[in-house]
């Protein structure tokens, strides 16, 4: 089903599993999942605590090998890829997580401005011109000289959106990105990160339990036990 | 790479956002530096004080006896092997000299003192200093002395008298001598103060038992000669009962003693040593929790797609900032320090740029090594835990 489509995917796995442990500790967190994600599409993944979701983001993250089966990520093979190969990976996936992860250090235009400096061949102002853009495209023009300590949690998530999106990336994975804001701002950040994605054409890959961002999807995928569903629900295309 | 370029300074932001770990990291390095500079000045000054008349010698060879260790134990040998030198063609001139510790009785306390006596012929040129030069010919009327004004405070107040127009006299070996001048040297190791006399004056206070031949020959050589081929001449030639040195030879033989036959030089080093251990501690301790508290954030810097290289760039960093920012004061205070020890002690302790530099380094290595320490932390960041 998926070799035809390979060279417009941003995510192909064929088989791919994924254990913790060794010997008696060991467990089976993923199993042979087949799993495809086009360029530009919008994803969704749900299930139940524990299923290993995060595991198989932070696969297709490059963050951890591959163990078992076959993972494609922006065309790189990342089975047997060494830790050279997975940073460059890396480098044009956006990632959001589940808390911020800004640095405290630093100020919400110098946050964004980390993101812009994994750009190639730009001068500083350029990618401090391109930290502006992205902050005022989330909103927070207003706030370039704030500290994360200064911002709120919406504001804080906001940052990170705009740092990923400052590295231009192919695919963006967020795990869990609304878990730590309330219904109303967690649904604002979403639409958000929906709208700045498609203008983009870059890939999401979500993992989420907030059922009322579930529609912002083009399609929707569930986990269980390891194990994506067969009948994965697609939404209507937009 | 995206660091190559200007970039944004977060090892110095990272640094300064903690303005009280910041202080206390610089009050450390700042400390182990004056430590090192202390230990090191004093080590120097040291040094360098045992051969100030030595320095000042007006020689180009020197002949001293094979028995002679240092100048706390200058041995006699006969005056006439500095005659017989005179007689190879490129030896200008002599200059005998006498070389003994005598009690000098301070004129205020009346406290008996040892102190160091150079008796020379007034009309033989003896040190290369101006001032003695032309105060020399008053040591021609017997029982004079040129006194020392650097010699230490325990002599009395001989210089502020002499200078206030007052007669200063004092005793030596039963004798009364008077102050005929004053002159700089500045104190030893072995000497606490030093007079120049005649060898008359000398004569009647140096000890008994060591009025035969001389203690020291100063030997000029003619105009264009080879200092080291006239004494490897003179070596040969002369008896085994007396040593040929250069000036150059003379100064390092005497560092040498107080090098290697004392514990001096030893104490000191440790002593550095110990200020550059205190300082590694002090810089590994802020760097390692400084990367321990950041950890998340240098594991978020690895999933945007930088690379622990990056990252270890910017711990070296932060240890290159500290050193610089750490030396400045320990080497504003250690000059303020060295002013204060020239005064208190007359040792000759002076920011050399050798010491200054090597300091540097020390306190530079120091962190580097510290933050290279530190990075093994950064092992723990591992960008699979943060989501
Ligand atoms: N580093 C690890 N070492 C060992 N076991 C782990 C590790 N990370 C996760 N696990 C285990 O693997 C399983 C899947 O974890 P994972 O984090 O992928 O689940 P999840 O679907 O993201 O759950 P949640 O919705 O609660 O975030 C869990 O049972 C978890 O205990
Ligand atoms: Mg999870």
């Amino acid at each position: 089903m998926a070799d035809h489509r390979s060279a417009h995917s941003v995510i192909v796995a064929r088989g791919l599993c994924h254990a913790y442990g060794r010997g008696s500790t060991r467990r089976q967190v993923l199993q042979s999942i087949e799993f495809t994600v086009a360029s530009g599409e919008i994803v969704l993944l749900t299930g139940p605590s524990g299923c290993g979701k995060t595991t198989l983001l932070t696969l297709i993250g490059a963050l951890r090998s591959v163990q078992q089966g076959e993972l494609e990520v922006l065309g790189v093979p990342l089975q047997s890829a060494d830790r050279e190969r997975r940073r460059r990976v890396r480098r044009r996936i956006g990632m959001i997580f589940q808390g911020h992860n800004l640095l405290r250090c630093l100020t919400a235009e110098q946050n964004v401005q980390m993101g812009a400096d994994l750009l190639p061949g730009l001068a500083y102002r350029q990618r401090r011109a391109i930290a502006r853009q992205w902050l005022q495209a989330v909103g927070l023009g207003e706030h370039l000289r704030q500290f994360p300590h200064d911002l709120s949690g919406g504001q804080k998530q906001r940052v990170a959106i705009a740092r990923a999106l400052a590295a231009r990336p192919r695919l963006l994975l967020a795990d869990e990105p609304t878990a730590a804001l309330d219904g109303r701002t967690g649904r604002e950040v979403v639409e958000l990160l929906r709208q700045l994605a498609r203008e983009q054409g870059c890939g999401v890959l979500m993992v989420t339990h907030d059922p009322r961002i579930l529609d912002v999807a083009d399609r929707l995928v569930t986990m269980e036990d390891g194990r994506l569903l067969a009948g994965t629900l697609r939404q209507s295309e937009r | 790479m995206p660091w190559a370029r200007r970039r944004i300074p977060l090892a110095w932001l990272l640094l300064v956002r903690q303005p009280v770990r910041l202080a206390i990291a610089l009050a450390g390095i700042g400390f182990a530096g004056i430590l090192m500079f202390m230990q090191l000045g004093f080590r120097d000054g040291l040094f360098d004080a045992s051969v100030v008349i030595h320095r000042l010698f007006d020689a180009d060879l020197v002949l001293v006896s094979p028995r002679t260790m240092s100048s706390i134990s200058m041995a006699p040998f006969p005056e006439g092997r500095l005659v017989q030198s005179l007689a190879d063609p490129e030896v200008a001139a002599m200059t005998p000299v006498q070389w003994e510790f005598v009690l000098w009785r301070n004129p205020e306390t009346r406290r008996t003192r040892s102190i160091l006596a150079l008796g020379f012929d007034p009309e033989d040129p003896l040190l290369s200093d101006p001032s003695v030069q032309r105060q020399a010919p008053l040591l021609r009327l017997p029982g004079r002395v040129l006194f020392d004004e650097r010699s230490r405070p325990e002599f009395g107040p001989v210089a502020a008298w002499f200078r206030a127009g007052r007669s200063v006299q004092s005793e030596v070996s039963g004798q009364r001598l008077r102050v005929a001048g004053l002159v700089a040297l500045g104190p030893s190791f072995g000497a606490d103060g030093n007079m120049l006399v005649s060898r008359e004056t000398f004569r009647t206070i140096a000890p008994p038992g060591s009025r035969g031949g001389i203690q020291l020959g100063l030997l000029r050589l003619r105009q264009g000669a080879d200092p080291a081929r006239v004494q490897q001449r003179l070596d040969d030639q002369l008896p085994s009962d007396v040593k040929v040195y250069t000036k150059e030879q003379f100064i390092e033989f005497e560092k040498t003693y107080w090098r290697t036959s004392t514990a001096i030089g030893f104490i000191f080093t440790l002593g550095a040593a110990m200020g550059f251990v205190v300082g590694c501690v002090i810089v590994y301790q802020i760097l390692y929790g400084d990367v321990s508290d950041h950890l998340p954030e240098y594991a978020t810097l690895m999933a945007m797609g930088y690379g622990l290289a990056d990252l270890l760039g910017v711990v070296a960093r932060e240890g290159l900032l500290l050193a610089l920012l750490g030396y400045i004061p320990a080497y504003a205070v250690a000059q303020g320090l060295y002013a204060l020890i020239r005064d208190s002690t007359r040792l000759p302790v002076l920011m050399d740029p050798q010491r200054a530099g090597l300091v540097f380094l020390l306190i530079l290595s120091m962190c580097l090594f510290s933050a290279l320490l530190a990075m093994r932390r950064l092992a723990d960041a591992d960008p699979a835990d943060i989501f």
